[in-house]
């Protein structure tokens, strides 16, 4: 492997490392869940990505030939880590947090919440519909 | 062969044996791109795989969204890369240097003009994506986003960004 290749696969490894570990620092350093939310979905695509983008220019220098396993890791991070960020956010609201804490969301309200009022809506509406006829 | 006479009845016909060819076209690049290496074998079962997945998965999919403009696409997905990179940035110095106590988190409401689903969730993904914003929720009438920012000065600015940024394309993209 020449020097030039041993260069850049070093320095996009410290360049993900460095990302890997800001990442985790404001996983610990910030005040509260949401907050965490934002280190690892942000610091860590990049840290990931430039680790991957090493292992690419790594497999090519040593005559390997190109490898595409690390386009499909990148691609199925990028599926997942929204995902991910959104359960784990909407299982926050919906254990944590007051729905009048959240900004308005016209007359229905947010999803999060609204399956949960539905619930208790229907029960009621329900039992009075079918109470008439036994009367 | 026998079903042209009615347009609908074709459509159902090719939507039985493939319902989606751009997701078969997907997952035959996909089972290829992970075995790493080309031969007869591999070509097959991914052939294999790209008949049968969309057949058993196309109650999930009802009205396939039509993509208007894949060079569009291309350049959206290039505009985000480029985004989630400066957002590593941004969100690293935050992290480092601001204060937890002078961080302007913030929820933000932004408002919809996109109707169709897979739209809203490539949008939804972009912001969990993207500086410093996490997409949280979607109204129960799906006419706006839940967004939490972890440092924004004016809520109004914050979504207006994310529509002219992101919206403003996807609507391009799938019409």
């Amino acid at each position: 492997m020449s020097l030039l290749a041993e260069i850049a696969v070093s320095v996009l490894i410290v360049i993900g490392a460095s990302f890997a570990l800001v990442g985790s620092w404001g996983l610990l350093r910030l005040p509260h869940l949401m907050a965490r939310l934002h280190a690892p979905t942000k610091a860590t695509t990049l840290g990931v990505g430039s680790v991957l983008l090493a292992s690419m220019v790594y497999f090519f220098a040593i005559g390997k030939g190109v490898s595409m396993h690390e386009l499909l890791i990148v691609l199925f991070l990028f599926l997942t880590a929204p995902i991910s960020a959104s359960f784990l956010a909407r299982a926050y609201l919906r254990a944590h947090v007051a729905p009048d804490v959240l900004p308005p969301a016209g007359e229905q309200g947010w999803a999060t919440f609204a399956r949960r009022s539905d619930d208790a809506h229907d029960a009621p509406a329900t039992s009075a519909t079918r109470a008439p006829p036994q009367d | 062969m026998d079903a042209p006479a009615r347009p609908g009845a074709s459509r159902d016909s090719r939507r039985g044996w493939l319902p989606h060819p751009a997701i078969s076209i997907v997952l035959v690049c996909f089972w290829l791109l992970l075995q790493n290496e080309f031969s007869l074998g591999h070509l097959l079962l991914g052939l294999a795989l790209g008949l049968l997945v969309p057949r058993l998965t196309a109650g999930l999919w009802p009205m396939p969204p039509r993509i208007r403009s894949y060079r569009k696409a291309g350049a959206y997905l290039l505009l985000v890369l480029w985004d989630i990179a400066i957002a590593n940035v941004t969100v690293a110095r935050l992290v480092l240097f601001r204060r937890s106590s002078r961080l302007r988190m913030r929820w933000v409401v932004v408002p919809l003009e996109l109707v169709a689903p897979e739209a809203i969730a490539v949008f939804a993904a972009t912001i969990t994506l993207t500086p410093g914003t996490v997409s949280c929720d979607l109204s129960a009438d799906g006419r706006c986003l839940l967004v939490h920012c972890l440092d924004a000065g004016d809520a109004d600015a914050a979504a207006r960004a994310m529509k002219d940024r992101y919206e403003v394309r996807l609507k391009e993209i799938f019409g």
